[in-house]
């Protein structure tokens, strides 16, 4: 089982042109991009620091052209590499050199919105947030809203396993999706997943979600829709230091409140933001909370109350309640463009994405200025409080010689100092070809084995997205020599190439 | 490694270096649940995991509980209640010696899982010895994580053929503030439309269970939770008489662990289809999760053919059929619905790849498997 993960593909030049020729038996000229112009705007996805011009791009129209160019790449043994919006994090959808690119935007049909079953079924292409605008005549909405939820899609969602500041209420994409269909490396058809409560057999829908494309192709989703509250309300707390503020966030959920959004924002997030939106946040804080409550009138006044007072006890030094949906939606304009505020006061920012347990909030915060003086770096904080995932947003200049460098090592020293914790080195943005060194912090061997083997269940010829999320036993040996930790070696009983 | 768990792991690389079946056990009160596997392989064995036991981090404001799996339900319940706080998905209490590693590789969820989310929802991490006799890890004690495939959640319901969890971290939940349980006279058909009703309002349903007991068209017991003024809300749009708290807090217990009189029927089956599918007509039905879980009781010692058919319905509306409880059955009928053939070759090539020998409760899940 010790095998590494490197593709076979690599070892020999495909026959593209054989390929091709195979493909557009079943698919349109038109659906199949090979001109280095037509090709360029797919070399990366959200992650823009990582780049690779793909040798051909195939933007099927419907299910049937999916499995002929999943056949077709078996038999040419060509990797395939799976893309929905392209707005990705990690680098899951950076092109393979060797590789197809194979784009499921132009399955963006959605194919029913039922309301008296609460559920949507749709195209892997449909947008997220479409999704919600058609359920709204409904009074319904599809719950998970990732900050890119205006462009990334649904498929995208599934392979990420996407949430978003509502998840800790409403939970991830997993707690959100039914079923799904998808197609195999063998072109087989697969339903994961059911309208009905459970399936039979093990549940591969739950570890189909968030696979990051490695397992298969999606080409139907259905999903859970919730009615909207009549009310939502968001308060807005102002603390002196980070540790009252974390502590207040503690308090909240012990009083027995799942709020449904609960985010922080550090001195830097704020003064970062506040003058990009206008918001009204208050510039003499060291740390900002945003806690939403949402339901019936009633419900939310009795939940407010208890909210105030919970954050008073907790020391908060300002209060603000929104009083009209103008107000709440302004209150939350500041954190949901932290990242475009931060792209404005620095030429180049590195967004992070570990999770710890929330009582390590304060101490993480504090390692994380110390690291600041050690890159010669800024960092500024937002984070979904409520379910422990931070983002450091590290600010840098890739003009300046080594900034770059400095960037990547700085961020790398955040999500060990995750793992450190008890935490994890992603969240919700995936490990892609980003984070691929950081899982030999957080897995041990065996570990990865398991990973690789659980692939090859599926993709026996390891050509679904290859050499993403799982590092090969090499890449590891190279990682370890670099990061030794207290003068112990992680992986002590690796053998060293 | 402590004591206990090196143990457990000697007997895991005795069990594959002998290639010779190796059966997980908790408090052994589900053994009734799945296929019996083959009986009388020589030199088979029992992987007792009730000496590996207690809680070992539990903070209530991180909302995880962590606990060896050998540690009893009911320890790990007390424990939560303390703290004011629950294991959302219910799981039914069979009896005193439940684990909850039993829990979790069962994967079976009671009343409250329509509303709240099903077991695997709530798993965060999971240790799983395999069956090389390592110690693995998966997940965390964290809400959001995407490192790596979602193992844990995989081994949720897997019935232990990957190998014995040997720890879980769940995600809990703070007890609402108030609960009301309220009592509607309706027929199936009228209680199904009901839930058509409800499910698309934003109303607190926590629990929904209609039944016909004795005489009459069926009663619909509906509970509401949240804080005073939600369920007061919700009360009145729901209707029907409210019952005392304490006869209620009997009721959805008796559901919940299956005590309920309906339960004791034989061959009773599990049949789980979309909420919205009509009156199946299939014989005596207790439904629960708003329609997504009806409970049958079969006419009498189940045949090959008369499975078939009963199969043949649920899945000519999107649902499937578990032989839950039999006295006897011909083995010719499997006890889970068989899966498409694609995905049963996935169920296989998953077995093949992690328990090469198939030495980890075989056929417990799918003959063969």
């Amino acid at each position: 089982m010790t095998e590494s993960l490197m593709s076979p593909a690599a070892e020999t030049a495909p026959d593209f042109s054989g390929l091709i020729a195979r493909i557009r038996e079943s698919v349109p000229a038109h659906c199949i991009l090979t001109r280095m112009e037509d090709t360029r705007p797919y070399e990366c996805d959200g992650l823009s620091l990582y780049r690779t011009l793909p040798p051909v791009v195939i933007l099927p129209e419907d299910e049937a052209q999916v499995v002929a160019v999943l056949k077709a790449c078996k038999a040419f043994n060509v990797p395939v590499v799976p893309r929905g919006a392209g707005t990705g994090l990690s680098g899951g959808a950076m092109p393979h050199a060797q590789g197809v690119v194979l784009g499921l935007s132009k399955l963006n049909r959605i194919h029913r919105i039922d309301p008296s079953t609460a559920t949507a079924v749709v195209g892997p292409g449909v947008r997220n947030l479409a999704i919600s605008e058609a359920a709204a005549p409904y009074g319904m909405y599809y719950a998970p809203d990732p900050s890119s939820q205006i462009a990334c899609t649904i498929g995208g969602n599934i392979a990420e396993n996407s949430g978003g500041v509502h998840c800790l209420k409403y939970g991830l994409t997993v707690h959100n999706v039914l079923r799904v269909r998808a197609v195999t490396i063998d072109g087989e058809i697969i339903e994961l997943g059911s309208e009905a409560p459970d399936a039979p057999g093990l549940d591969l829908l739950a570890a189909f979600i968030g696979s990051e494309g490695m397992l298969g192709l999606v080409t139907e989703v259905v999903v859970k829709l919730i009615p909207k509250p009549a009310c939502a309300r968001v308060v807005m707390a102002s603390f002196a230091s980070v540790e009252s503020a974390g502590h207040a966030v503690a308090n909240i959920i012990a009083a027995g409140i799942i709020p449904a959004g609960l985010e922080m924002m550090d001195k830097r997030a704020v003064h970062m933001v506040e003058p990009f939106v206008n918001a009204g946040y208050d510039l003499q804080a060291n740390a900002l909370l945003l806690c939403e409550s949402d339901g019936t009138e009633a419900e939310v006044e009795h939940e407010i109350a208890r909210m105030e007072a919970v954050f008073r006890d907790a020391g908060a030094t300002r209060l603000q309640v929104s009083s009209n949906e103008q107000e709440r939606l302004a209150f939350w304009a500041g954190r949901k463009n932290a990242f475009p505020a931060a792209g404005r006061i620095s030429p180049d920012y590195y967004c992070m994405d570990g999770t710890i347990p929330r009582r390590h909030l304060a101490r993480v915060l504090n390692a994380i200025e110390e690291m600041e003086d050690e890159y010669g770096l800024r960092c500024a904080n937002v984070f979904h409080a409520g379910d422990g995932n931070l983002h450091p947003l590290i600010l840098f200049d890739s003009n300046q010689p080594t900034e770059v460098e400095r960037a990547e090592k700085f961020g790398a020293a955040i999500l060990e100092l995750c793992v450190q914790v008890g935490g994890t080195i992603t969240g919700e943005h995936g490990v892609g070809v980003e984070k691929i060194d950081q899982m030999c912090v957080q897995f041990a061997r065996e570990e990865l084995d398991f990973f690789c083997a659980f692939k090859r269940a599926f993709d026996p010829y390891n050509l679904l997205n290859p050499e993403k999320v799982v590092p090969t036993l090499a890449r590891c040996a190279e990682y370890g020599k670099m990061h030794v930790h207290g003068g112990e070696l992680r992986f002590p009983d690796l053998p060293r190439f | 490694m402590d004591f206990e768990l090196s143990e457990l792991c000697q007997q895991v690389m005795t069990a594959r270096g002998a290639e010779r079946p190796l059966y997980i056990r908790g408090g052994g009160t589900k053994m009734f649940y799945g296929e019996p596997g083959p009986a009388g392989i020589p030199g088979s064995a029992v992987l007792d995991m009730s000496a590996y036991r207690g809680i070992v981090n539990y903070q209530p404001s991180e909302l995880v509980m962590t606990a060896k799996a050998g540690t009893r339900l009911d320890e790990i319940e007390a424990a939560l209640d303390q703290a004011g706080q629950m294991l959302a998905f219910e799981p039914p209490r069979f009896g005193p010696d439940s684990t909850i590693g039993g829990v979790v590789a069962s994967g079976l969820s009671g009343p409250r899982r329509m509303a709240a989310g099903s077991l695997r929802d709530f798993v965060l991490g999971a240790r799983l010895l395999d069956a090389s006799g390592n110690v693995l890890r998966f997940g965390g004690e964290v809400m959001k994580n995407v490192a790596g495939y979602d193992i844990s959640r995989l081994l949720a319901g897997s019935l232990g053929v990957f190998g014995a969890l040997i720890e879980v971290s769940l995600k809990v939940v703070p007890k609402p503030d108030m609960e009301a349980t309220a009592v509607l006279e309706v027929s199936e058909p009228e209680a199904l439309a009901l839930f058509s009703t409800w499910r698309s309002l934003p109303l607190p349903i926590t629990a929904t269970c209609w039944c016909r007991e004795d005489e009459g068209q069926g009663r619909l017991y509906v509970r509401l939770s949240g804080s005073p003024p939600a369920v007061q809300a919700g009360l009145s749009r729901t209707g029907g008489e409210l019952v005392d708290s304490e006869l209620a807090a009997q009721f959805w217990n008796s559901v919940r662990d299956q005590t309920h009189s309906f339960f004791q029927h034989r061959p009773l089956w599990r049949i789980a289809v979309p909420p919205q599918a009509a009156a199946l007509d299939l014989g005596p039905t207790l439904i629960e999760w708003n329609g997504g879980l009806r409970w049958v009781a079969g006419p009498h010692a189940p045949d090959a053919q008369s499975g078939q058919e009963l199969r043949d319905v649920v899945a000519g509306v999107g649902g499937h059929a578990t032989l839950y409880r039999y006295d006897s059955r011909p083995s010719n009928i499997q006890v889970f619905h068989p899966l498409q053939p694609a995905l049963l070759n996935i169920n296989k090539r998953l077995k093949q790849e992690l328990d090469p020998v198939g030495i980890f409760n075989p056929g417990r899940l799918f003959p063969g498997l």
